[in-house]
Order: C-alpha cells, then sequence, then structure tokens
C-alpha cells in the first residue's frame, strides 16, 4: 500500500530528444491511475520510468514516501504485467509465479500457498503445470497478473495490458483488471492509448501528449471538461466535434467572444429546426449515415467552408461534423439537415486550443 | 498457414535443388563412397597392383596402440576446445550486449578472428609461443616455467588448443549474441523487477533460452574440433611430439599423405566419419529434449 508521486519528473536522452517534459502527478493509496495519450506521447517511457527501467533525467519519483530515483527496479516494491505478457517461456506457470518469490528467498511453503490463492483468483489451477506456449492470449495474460499478484508489491504497473488480446477478451480482463484491484486495493498505474480503457478503469486519468500532461483529474469531469482541444477530442468517440469560431454561421450565433475555437459533443446535438436561445445551430448536408444498433452516427458537412484549425490526432476533418443520434432512425443521405446543442453543451477554447474558456 | 512452395513444374523445382544436391554428392557423398571402397584395398609402395582385403585394413588399424592413442588424445581435444571456445565466446557475446559506447567497435573487433585461415593462426601463435623467441613464451620462461611446446607434450597440446579456441571463439560469439539478441528484452526485465541479480538472472533466463543457439553450437564445434583443426596441428606441431597432438584427422592425413598408407587412412577416416556421426545422433536424441526452442 502506498502512494505514488511524481514531480518535475523529466526525461531527455543524450542525442537531445526530451521524451518527458515535467511531469507532476499524484496517486493516491489504493487509486488506480490511468496514463493516455497517443502513440509516442511519452506515457510507456514515463511508466517505465516509475518501474525503474528507465533512468530519471532530472524531478523525483516518490513511492510511499521514498525517492527511488536511484532504487533498483526490484527494490522498488512494484510489479509489472507486460505488453507482451513477458512470460518466461522455459518455465510452468507456476514457475512462473514463484520465480519473483524465490528469488526473494521466500520459504517454499509460503510459496506454495500464494501461488495457489493467485491461480485459485485467476482460475489458472488447472494450468500449473504447463508453459506459456501452451496458452491461449487471455490464458497468458492471467499468469502475467498472477506473477505481478503473487508478490503482494506496494504498486502494479500496467503497459498496455491489453492490446494484444481480442476485442471480446479485452473488455472481459478489462472488467476482471478493475475487479481485481478493487479488490487488493493495489495502487495501480496503467498505460494505454485507448481512451474507452482510460475512462472505465481509472480513478484518475492523465492525459498526455508530447511528453507533458495536458489534463489530470477523474475521467468523466475530464470528459465534461476537456481542459484543451487536445483533450477534447482525444477522450470521447467519436471525437468531439471542433469548428473556428470566426466562420459567418458560428459568429453571428455566439456573438464576440473571446473564444476562437467551439467545440461540441456528437451527442450533445439534436436535429431540431429551432435554435435554443445562447445555444449554437448548424445547417449540414448528411454524407453518410453509421448505424450501430442503439444509435446512429450522421455525418454532415457544414455549408460554409471551415477555416482550418490546429490539426490533433483523432480530429475531425475540418467542415464535418458528427451527430450522434438515438435508435436508428437518421436521416437520408443527402439531406440537408439542422442540428442545434444549448449553451450549457458548449464548450469554448482559445484560438491555439491550449486554454478552455468557461462561457 | 500453408508455408510450402508450390511449383507448376518438376523441371524448375529440380532445378532449384539440384545445386545443393551437387554440392552434397560431389563433396560428400562421393569421397565418402571412394573412402569406403579405398578402405577394402591395399596397395603397393610404388601404387602398381591394388588387392581387395576386406576388413584387413580396420583389423590391422584396431591392432595400433597409437591409434586408441590418437582416439583419446581427439576426445580430450575436442572437449577442451568446445568447451573453451562455447564459453569464451559466450562471455564476450554477454558483454558486447550491453549497451555501452563503441559497442558496435567491439563487436567488429570480436568477429575478425574468423576472417583468419586456421594454418595462418597457427603461424601466428607459433611465433608468439616459439620458445627464446616468442614472447609470451618468454615471458613465461622468465616467469620460471620451462615452456617448450616442441619437446613437451602438455605444452603442444595447449597450443593447440589455444589456436584453435581462437579460430573459431568468433564464430560462436556472434551466434551467441544474435541468439542474445532475440530474447525479448521485456522478459530480462520482468525478472530484473522479480527480483532476479544480473548473476541469477543469466543462469535461470538468458541461459535456458539460449539453449537452441548452444545446442546448435555444440553440434557445429565438435564437428569443428574433430575435423577442420588439421591445418591448425601440421603447422603447429606435426603431430608431436610423440604423437602427443596427433588426432584421429591428423592421422587420416598424415598416414595418407605422408605414410601412403591409402587403405589404412581410408579406414581411419570411414571411423572417424562414424563416431562423428554417432556423437551428432547422440546430441539430437538425448541433448535436442532438453532444449528449450
Amino acid at each position: 500500500m502506498a502512494n505514488v508521486t511524481l514531480r518535475n519528473v523529466r526525461k531527455a536522452y543524450p542525442n537531445g530528444f526530451e521524451a518527458i517534459k515535467g511531469v507532476d502527478v499524484d496517486v493516491a493509496d489504493g487509486q488506480f491511475c490511468v496514463l493516455v495519450g497517443p502513440s509516442g506521447c511519452g506515457k510507456s517511457t514515463l511508466l517505465r520510468m516509475v518501474a525503474g527501467l528507465e533512468t530519471i533525467s532530472s524531478g523525483e519519483i516518490d513511492i510511499g514516501g521514498r525517492v527511488v530515483n536511484q532504487v533498483e527496479p526490484a527494490d522498488r516494491d512494484i510489479a509489472m504485467v507486460f505488453q507482451n505478457y513477458a512470460l518466461y517461456p522455459h518455465m510452468s506457470v507456476y514457475n512462473n509465479m514463484a520465480y519473483g518469490l524465490r528469488n526473494r528467498g521466500m520459504p517454499k511453503p509460503e510459496i506454495e500457498t500464494r501461488v495457489q490463492e493467485a491461480a485459485r483468483i485467476l482460475e489458472l489451477g488447472t494450468m500449473l503445470d504447463r508453459k506459456p506456449g501452451q496458452l491461449s492470449g487471455g490464458q497468458r495474460q492471467r499468469v502475467a497478473m498472477g506473477r505481478a499478484i503473487v508478490r503482494q508489491p506496494k504498486v502494479f504497473l500496467f503497459d498496455e495490458p491489453l492490446s494484444n488480446l481480442d476485442a471480446k477478451l479485452r473488455i472481459a480482463m478489462r472488467v476482471e483488471i478493475r475487479k481485481l484491484q478493487r479488490r487488493l486495493n493495489t495502487t495501480s498505474i496503467y498505460v494505454t492509448h485507448d481512451q474507452l480503457e482510460a475512462m472505465t478503469l481509472a480513478d484518475i486519468l492523465v492525459v498526455m501528449n508530447g511528453g507533458k500532461v495536458e489534463q489530470v483529474g477523474n475521467p468523466l469531469a475530464i470528459y465534461e471538461k476537456p481542459a484543451t482541444t487536445f483533450v477534447a477530442s482525444f477522450i470521447g468517440a467519436p471525437p468531439m466535434n471542433l469548428m473556428s469560431t470566426r466562420a459567418d454561421e458560428i459568429k453571428s450565433q455566439l456573438g464576440s467572444a473571446d473564444a476562437g475555437i467551439l467545440g461540441i459533443r456528437p451527442e450533445d446535438f439534436v436535429i431540431t429546426d429551432q435554435t435554443p436561445a445562447g445555444g449554437v445551430a448548424l445547417a449540414l448536408t448528411v454524407e453518410a449515415i453509421e448505424r450501430v444498433g442503439a444509435e446512429t452516427f450522421v455525418y454532415g458537412t457544414r455549408a460554409q467552408d471551415e477555416q482550418r484549425i490546429a490539426a490533433n490526432p483523432g480530429e475531425l476533418p475540418p467542415g464535418e461534423v458528427i451527430v450522434r443520434i438515438p435508435g436508428s432512425e437518421a436521416p437520408p443521405i443527402g439531406q440537408k439537415i439542422r442540428v442545434a446543442a444549448v449553451r450549457q453543451k458548449l464548450h469554448l477554447f482559445s484560438d491555439d486550443g491550449r486554454t478552455r474558456i468557461e462561457a | 498457414m500453408e508455408n510450402r512452395a508450390i511449383f507448376s513444374g518438376r523441371l524448375l523445382a529440380c532445378l532449384l535443388v539440384f545445386p545443393q544436391l551437387a554440392i552434397s554428392l560431389i563433396f560428400f557423398y562421393w569421397p565418402a563412397a571412394q573412402a569406403l571402397w579405398q578402405s577394402f584395398l591395399v596397395q603397393d609402395a610404388f601404387g602398381l597392383s591394388t588387392e581387395f582385403v576386406w576388413f584387413e585394413n580396420y583389423v590391422t588399424l584396431l591392432k595400433t596402440p597409437e591409434y586408441y592413442h590418437a582416439i583419446g588424445t581427439t576426445f580430450f581435444f575436442s572437449l577442451l576446445v568446445v568447451f573453451f571456445s562455447l564459453a569464451i565466446g559466450l562471455l564476450l557475446a554477454v558483454m558486447a550486449n550491453r549497451n555501452i559506447a563503441g559497442v558496435q567497435i567491439y563487436r567488429t573487433f570480436l568477429i575478425i578472428p574468423y576472417a583468419v585461415a586456421p594454418a595462418v593462426a597457427s603461424v601466428l601463435f607459433i611465433f608468439m609461443f616459439q620458445p627464446g623467441l616468442g614472447m609470451i613464451a618468454r615471458a613465461l620462461q622468465r616467469n620460471g616455467i620451462d615452456w617448450n611446446p616442441v619437446l613437451n607434450g602438455n605444452h603442444a597440446m595447449i597450443l593447440i588448443v589455444i589456436v584453435a579456441v581462437w579460430n573459431q571463439i568468433s564464430y560462436n560469439f556472434l551466434f551467441f549474441l544474435a541468439g542474445l539478441q532475440s530474447i525479448p528484452k521485456s522478459v530480462i526485465e520482468a525478472a530484473a523487477i522479480d527480483g532476479a541479480r544480473p548473476a541469477r538472472r543469466f543462469w535461470t533466463i538468458v541461459f535456458p533460452l539460449l539453449s537452441p543457439t548452444t545446442f546448435f553450437l555444440i553440434v557445429v564445434n565438435i564437428t569443428y574440433a574433430f575435423f577442420n583443426t588439421l591445418g591448425i596441428i601440421d603447422t603447429a606441431t606435426e603431430g608431436g611430439p610423440n604423437g602427443s597432438t596427433s588426432t584421429l584427422v591428423y592421422k587420416v592425413f598424415l598416414d595418407g599423405k605422408a605414410g601412403s598408407d591409402l587403405g589404412g587412412s581410408a579406414a581411419q577416416s570411414v571411423i572417424l566419419m562414424i563416431i562423428v556421426i554417432g556423437l551428432t545422433a547422440i546430441q539430437f536424441r538425448y541433448v535436442e529434449k532438453k532444449v528449450h526452442y
């Protein structure tokens, strides 16, 4: 049991590339912290720095009140689950889990108890004699989890542990990991590029981009009040619609706002001819329809040419707007529609997208 | 997934297989068959008459005490060469697999000795170990060791083992390095987090995962020590002093070429062939089972 604190942590490589540009994160005891961001944003590097697999250029990493910058990975009292599981291929499932305990000189009966207990929790009881090569992806994943939990470490570190699994298994394992973490109440740091995984797992969500933290907080709070356009378009699927407020159609409705960028989530639109007071209405031509059963996504283009704004990953092309409507009823392709969002659902950002402006 | 190439015509398939088959036939099966045939023949000293004598060459051979001595020498020599060339090759590979400055340069230099022909390597070492002239020999003598491979059989054996090992280290180094680099980094990291110190990590994780490479190299190195060291022995010691470094392959050469006993030499080479085939078969049968792929 421990809290993890990162204070102005930086990582620079000898070639001058700065992978982590000063990160401050505070994970309280027993919390599940998720680091999320696009590939190359430094989230895995940061996790590996917490694990001790990467050196820290400056700043401090504190685990349970002890600065661990110079501490070997083995002595940080952490356990890590790797993306490729990193099981020892020549050892049985039992030995994979027992290895870390033997290295620490634990007496045999206690190793036996702990491994059996982990195997029971993870339903690996019948597979203890098998080699990793004889297991399915999901089973290997569970062995990797087992190897982490037998040690009863202060902190669990997960490096995209579900990305090698198929979609169904990923959802099942996601729930398993959350349940397990709740039960063991062990502080966890979890890296993923999947925003859905991030939203569902996190107590505390850290959105990273380009080696920096964009926003830290409760996942729903981040969803409701993204601090930057990057967070706005990264968190949520499909992404938030972002448009320039300089276009005539919007300018006339918003009035003279300081904001340069307007964001509206797809689900906050309704198809209507009315314009709610203080809200924004857009004229769209329906280009494509995606029906997924419970909901339907309408892809429309704006009448006016949209002024191009800073392109972020996951962001829509200029002029395109996604509208989410419940059910499977949808306007036909090619039809002109009007969609509107109420004032409270508008997100306003500065011109560079770096600052949120409260309306 | 179907991993087989399908050829439309038989001709193309045959053409593609032909070069490999031709090489095996011309350079292995043909001489092997010749040797087998040769081993049943006795020729007079001037090569005027040849007589078919069945197993007489073998019988004579197995009655010669020097032959048994050569078998012992060969096994002793091979054991030393295989052990040291593998151990040193592995040690260097582990060293050169670390993230250190200039690692590419070290790797290149560690591979170079393989480009030196065995006989040339042998000459280099003869110079260095030449009693009275060689720098290493003189250093040994200064330290009270009466180093003389020309007279002392043990010294001669040490000399050829050093040359043979030195010549083979690069090959083993290269394969071990490739083997080390194919071990996923995350497995090593997992072991580090699991509290295994470097030495323990090596023996419990790295070494077992290298076993396919090690097994392959043991087979190759035994063959090397049995056959390819002929040039080294011939240049360094000529099998002496008093036959103390005369291995089986060197005796084949000596009796056939210098002694002109073609039948006896052929019989020896057939026996040598059987020994190596037998050893390799044993390795595949028993050792390979313990190898983790």
